[in-house]
């Protein structure tokens, strides 16, 4: 137990996220941007210092307590897509749900709808391992919005896709942003983070710098709308 | 909390998680499977052994205490020393006896004496071993025997001491081939007896033929007298000659059957006969049996059985229970990411341990469910190909239903537990 070096994997972090942004967390590995993360996501609680989530000091939660946080505030997007294997399109998108005690009958219209959105609405009852890495990522991104949260975490969304199919799915990230959803996305990858509004470049725990992005017109127009 | 629809989608996820990997949970049920079969199947070739032999022992009459001459051991040793000398020995119950028992113990309904004299019956030119069987009219109040044709013996002809006899219809059957039993003379030891009534004694397994044959004399072959034919007849001294010996036994009643008012006398009465008749016999020349307590020995004989053979089957339960243990923490490893994923999206550690607590006691009670099917049709697989008696009880399908549905929590606590602490960043990072 004595021998436990103590790392400071953040240190000295402030950082604010207002609703409605995109924002992106980049940095080398061992900057402390997956501790960030799950700091966000509320996985792992701070050793010091505090976490105010919709107005809610989430830092010292319990551990049912954060979970529920969890469950109700945020989405997350995984780089792996996540999906559990067993279980098909519209039951994965309605797992959040499931465990604030909702029936499938209950969500059943919202998860078709953000299967439709998502442009799963014919895949409802495919398994994760009958669908391609764009099509469970989406099947994801439909999951994190089921519980309508505060915030989309999305860990290196695009890490596992091909460029193309990695763009089809920034791009719906964008239109979720553009829908009004606050997006906090971590990568390493440039050309994703250039899509973000802001930047937040993280080093050795600390906050190296940030920088504010602002889109032309001309580069919203190619975001491919869907709708 | 967990409401009633997420507990059903629960366990169809847990079926569905289950169907996912079928030969692997069709395998591990194998053991929940055994072990509940042979619970269920064990207990009921136990249950079954041990009903036939309460069976006999209830024909004797739970509300009776029987006792009987015994030929001193002493005497006997004594008699072969002595070699070639013919040599009397007498020993025994006697008529004061019944009359004692009668009137002294408390409690007594009915006091049944009995000869017992081993003899061949005669109808023309057929010649069988039989048992006379000297006895007084109430026999069949105290006996359990069904009245096949004819009538039992009366108290008339016990009176005057009339030669007609009642015979087993095994014996019976032998001795007449031709002929219809009733009003026929028969002949034992050179007396004529009419036939008045065809009796069967229940505890006698007629539908076993094999008995029939060859032991079947003592219980079957049996010739019904009124007491007092039988000891004017027969007279109370039996010679026996073997090579140059002759022996000669005098007994006045070879077995008196007391019947109690009611079961709470039997265990008083018991002593108390023992007590009595230590007064007036010299030697222990007779032996005392009681049923009720045959019966609770059985009993007590039988729950050790079932115990044992409950215990063993109970211990291939645990081993099947281990099984799915192992099994479920295997699981719990591979599956690390899901659970990592469900935590992320909300699933408290609770849920985490519903699920899979709901997935063992899902391959459990389904292992039990088969287990019970299975443990049924065993038994009635061994009466039908080894012709043995088996009886299955409910409490048994029951009992064992119930453990494997316990195995399942007891054993699937420990995984649960161990995939609900898993920390939810690790499990996310799992591989």
């Amino acid at each position: 137990m004595g021998d436990d070096i103590e790392v400071m994997a953040l240190d000295g972090v402030d950082i604010d996220i207002h609703q409605g942004e995109y924002v992106a967390i980049m940095g080398p590995s061992g900057s402390g941007k997956s501790t960030m993360l799950n700091l966000l996501g509320c996985l792992d609680r701070p050793t010091a210092g505090s976490y105010w989530l919709g107005g809610e000091d989430v830092a010292q939660m319990e551990d049912d307590s954060l979970s529920d946080v969890r469950g109700r505030r945020i989405g997350f997007i995984f780089q792996s897509y996540n999906l559990i294997a067993q279980l098909t399109v519209l039951e994965n998108i309605q797992v959040p749900l499931f465990y604030q005690g909702k029936s499938m009958a209950e969500s059943y219209d919202r998860c078709v709808e953000l299967a439709q959105l998502v442009g799963l609405g014919e895949r409802l009852t495919h398994r994760p391992n009958q669908l391609s890495g764009g099509q469970q990522q989406r099947v994801a991104i439909a999951r994190s919005l089921v519980n309508d949260p505060l915030m989309i975490l999305a860990d290196e969304p695009t890490g596992n896709l091909d460029s193309k199919t990695g763009l089809e799915v920034l791009d719906l990230i964008d239109e979720l942003n553009d829908d009004g959803k606050t997006i906090v996305l971590v990568t390493h990858d440039n050309y994703v983070a250039e899509r973000a509004h802001r930047v937040i470049h993280m080093k050795d725990g600390h906050v190296d710098r940030e920088e504010i992005k602002r889109r032309t017109g001309e580069e919203r127009q190619k975001v491919y709308k869907r709708r | 909390m967990v409401s009633y629809q997420q507990f059903m989608s629960t366990v169809q996820l847990g079926i569905k998680t289950l169907l996912l990997h079928k030969l692997r949970s069709g395998l591990t049920m194998l053991g929940i499977i055994f072990g509940v079969c042979s619970v269920i199947a064990m207990l009921a070739i136990g249950e079954g052994a041990s009903y036939e032999a309460q069976e006999r022992i209830k024909a004797l009459g739970s509300n009776n205490i029987i006792v009987r001459s015994v030929k001193p051991p002493d005497e006997a040793r004594e008699q072969n020393n002595s070699g070639g000398r013919s040599r009397g020995i007498r020993y025994g119950l006697t008529y004061d006896d019944t009359a004692r028992i009668y009137s002294t113990i408390p409690g007594v309904e009915r006091v049944l004496p009995m000869r017992l004299i081993r003899e061949r019956i005669r109808f023309f030119e057929i010649e069988l071993p039989c048992q006379v069987i000297g006895t007084l009219s109430f026999y069949p109040d105290i006996v359990s025997i069904d009245l096949i044709k004819g009538r039992f013996l009366s108290h008339m002809d016990e009176v005057y001491k009339q030669n007609v006899c009642v015979l087993t219809t095994s014996l019976a059957q032998r001795l007449f081939p031709y002929h219809d039993p009733l009003e026929q003379t028969i002949k034992i030891a050179g007396v004529y007896y009419r036939v008045v009534g065809l009796v069967r004694e229940i505890n006698t397994p007629n539908e076993r033929p094999q008995s029939g044959e060859s032991e079947g004399e003592t219980l079957e072959n049996n010739v019904y007298l009124p007491l007092a034919t039988c000891k004017a007849r027969f007279g109370e001294t039996l010679i026996k000659r073997t090579g140059n010996q002759v022996n000669s036994e005098t007994v006045q009643l070879h077995e008196i059957r007391v019947q109690m008012k009611d079961h709470s006398f039997v265990e008083s009465a018991d002593p108390q006969v023992r007590t009595m008749l230590s007064r007036f016999h010299k030697d222990v020349d007779y032996e005392i049996t009681v049923p009720l307590q045959l019966l609770r020995q059985a009993e007590a004989t039988k729950r050790m059985f079932n115990i044992v053979l409950g215990s063993i089957a109970a211990i291939s339960l645990i081993v099947g229970g281990i099984g799915i243990m192992n099994i479920m923490l295997a699981n719990v490893t591979e599956r690390t990411r899901e659970i990592g994923v469900r935590r992320a999206l909300g699933g408290k550690k609770r849920d985490i341990i519903t699920q899979f607590l709901v997935e063992t006691v899902v391959l459990s009670v389904g292992g039990g469910l088969v287990g019970v099917v299975v443990g049924v049709i065993t038994p009635i697989l061994v009466t039908s190909t080894t012709g043995m008696n088996t009886i299955i009880t409910w409490w048994s399908v029951a009992l064992a239903f119930s453990i494997s549905g316990a195995i399942g929590v007891v054993f699937g606590i420990y995984p649960a537990n161990a995939a609900a602490s898993l920390d939810p960043i690790e499990a996310l990072r799992h591989e």
